[in-house]
């Protein structure tokens, strides 16, 4: 294979070490290039292919099920090069300006310079708050999948999983495989919707085989499935006890003392957003997410998006634009590096990608976004588990104080301003600021991210403000 | 309700182990008492392991016992003895640290 002819004048830095980081770290070493790898876990595999604390013996097939074949071979990927890259685990990115990192390790701060950058961020669960859902024993799907991967440790005895998507019925899956009591699984969307996305699912039919299989699998096993619910509450004190729903037969409660739930996931943009790139509204995401063009770039030259820290559509996914965004680099440092032969890899992957955006669309259309949840929410209901901020505060922020830009919302009721710095709350905040104007719900506008991007330690803080001092001096 | 509720107290475990109980075990002090984890558990874990719950809120004083499990939604942050705040979702136990779980005005 050719080789790069300036490597020295190419710095490429990847965040995130996830499909998409790894077969982009994979990718560029492949053709001669050494990129630093900036990973906010331990180990490599992101959060799907999140591998245990060694003191763990669990099987790769125990862990990841029908994925391990997957799952081992991102590992080995990442251990494979570990010679030629520069691996930077337990390091979080906190800032971002123009060729630059700034990260915290062990409670110090540094400086990561870049020439190309590929944010590869990954997700979280997209969360849509119901009464109760800060009690102990309330956890968010992926949470609850963490603990079980990571920790051998369901959330609680009598589990209850509750919201839509394809990881509400895994995860159900999971948990009662590894000997769970799972009590319940309680589903917003409806079997009509699922029924009618099936032509679309085909499009992939060994995942919409899979997913029929967990569906199935409960059934057999004796786990409830309800359809079409609205959750209403979590309830206990100081703990959950209990969870009630409604669906067509009215009224429905069940003794649990764990509920896990979630409504698909959510990119997680902050590193995009502090650069400065551009974003679009994304209708099936309900969310604003970084413009990228379809061969990885974003609208800033040099900084490439792949993963579902740009745009949710799955691991495998994740894999195809994870190898696009390094090839894609390649191209740009470099014109006349491409071969015919990876010129025409590079026109598969997008065409790939493309395939699995139809199976994507069909997700959408299965487990819909529950359109009347922020009508539905009551003005009790804490939707900013930070700063505990309501549902009704918020509609009193549009209603009377006529504020219709979430970030003017954040300003005057403090939804969104807390640790999280809204990556659990802001989906839900503008689901109700859009509802109560009687607006469109991208036409609120989306949060603008901050740094620290994450909460840092006061100490990395003031090491920080002593090297800025030197740099004035 | 029936007595699955009425037996579950604040005291109880959150979690609930279901496999790798043969790791190392390790002690550490939670409120002051000795009590158990084991090597590989993150704080999270341990702490859950031995109650429901990881910290008070500032606002209201009432429980929390972190939600994402994965370093996003920061709810998990608790206090050590010596003042030192830490996310309980991404660090690991270590014996003999000293947790402390209780709002100020109980400790």
């Amino acid at each position: 294979m050719s080789q790069i002819s300036n490597p020295e004048s190419c710095i490429p830095v990847i965040v995130g070490a996830g499909p998409a980081g790894v077969r982009a770290a994979q990718t560029l070493v492949r053709h001669g290039l050494h990129p630093v790898v900036i990973d906010e876990s331990a180990a490599w595999g992101g959060q799907i292919y999140r591998r245990q604390p060694k003191e763990f013996k669990r099987s790769a097939q125990q862990l990841y099920g029908f994925e391990a074949a997957r799952a081992e071979s991102i590992h080995q990927a990442m251990s494979e090069i570990q010679g030629q890259i520069d691996y930077r685990p337990d390091t979080l990115v906190w800032n971002a300006e123009d060729r630059q990192l700034d990260t915290l390790h062990a409670g110090v701060t540094s400086v990561t310079p870049y020439t190309h950058l590929i944010i590869a961020t990954g997700a979280t669960d997209l969360v849509l708050p119901f009464e109760g859902w800060t009690l102990p024993g309330v956890y968010s799907l992926g949470g609850a999948q963490v603990s079980l991967k990571f920790q051998a440790c369901a959330i609680g005895q009598r589990v209850v999983f509750m919201g839509t998507g394809p990881l509400l019925y895994l995860v159900a899956y999971q948990y009662a495989r590894a000997g769970a009591q799972v009590v319940a699984v309680l589903d917003t969307a409806s079997l009509v919707d699922q029924i009618t996305a099936t032509p679309r699912l085909l499009n992939k039919p060994a995942l919409f085989a899979k997913g029929v299989y967990y569906v199935a699998w409960l059934r057999t096993h004796g786990v409830p499935i309800y359809r079409s619910i609205q959750p209403i509450a979590a309830r206990g004190e100081g703990r959950v006890t209990s969870v009630t729903w409604r669906d067509k037969q009215g009224e429905h409660t069940l003794d649990c003392d764990a509920i896990g739930f979630g409504y698909g996931l959510r990119s997680e943009t902050q590193l995009a957003d502090i650069l400065g790139v551009k974003f679009q509204y994304d209708q099936a995401q309900r969310a604003s997410i970084p413009i990228r063009d379809e061969a990885g770039r974003s609208s800033i030259a040099g900084v490439y998006l792949a993963g579902d820290g740009a745009s949710i559509m799955g691991a495998e996914a994740s894999e195809l634009a994870g190898e696009l965004a390094a090839l894609t680099l390649l191209e740009d440092v470099d014109k006349q590096y491409l071969s015919p032969a990876a010129h025409q890899h590079l026109k598969s992957l997008k065409s790939r990608l493309a395939h699995i955006s139809q199976f994507r669309s069909g997700l959408e259309r299965a487990f819909p976004f529950p359109a009347h949840w922020a009508k539905q929410i009551t003005n009790e209901v804490i939707i900013c588990r930070c700063e505990q901020i309501t549902a009704g505060e918020i509609r009193k922020a549009v209603t009377e104080l006529n504020a219709l830009d979430l970030n003017r919302v954040k300003a005057l009721t403090r939804v969104g301003m807390g640790r999280c710095q809204a990556r659990m709350c802001a989906a839900a905040a503008a689901e109700i600021v859009a509802a109560c104007a009687g607006i469109q719900i991208n036409s609120v506008s989306r949060l603008r991210g901050q740094a620290p991007i994450k909460p840092i330690p006061f100490i990395a803080d003031a090491q920080v403000i002593s090297s800025l001092k030197r740099g004035e001096q | 309700m029936t007595d699955f509720n009425e037996t579950k107290r604040l005291s109880d475990p959150q979690l609930l182990r279901l496999g790798e109980t043969t790791r190392e075990p390790l002690s550490f002090l939670l409120n002051g008492r000795s009590v158990q984890a084991l090597k590989g558990d993150t704080v999270l874990t341990a702490l859950l392991m031995n109650q429901s719950h990881l910290r008070m809120t500032e606002l209201d004083n009432k429980p929390r016992a972190g939600f994402c499990l994965m370093g996003a939604c920061q709810d998990c942050w608790i206090t050590l003895a010596g003042g030192e705040r830490l996310r309980a979702c991404t660090t690991f136990i270590v014996s003999g640290m000293h947790i402390k779980t209780l709002a100020g005005d109980q400790e």
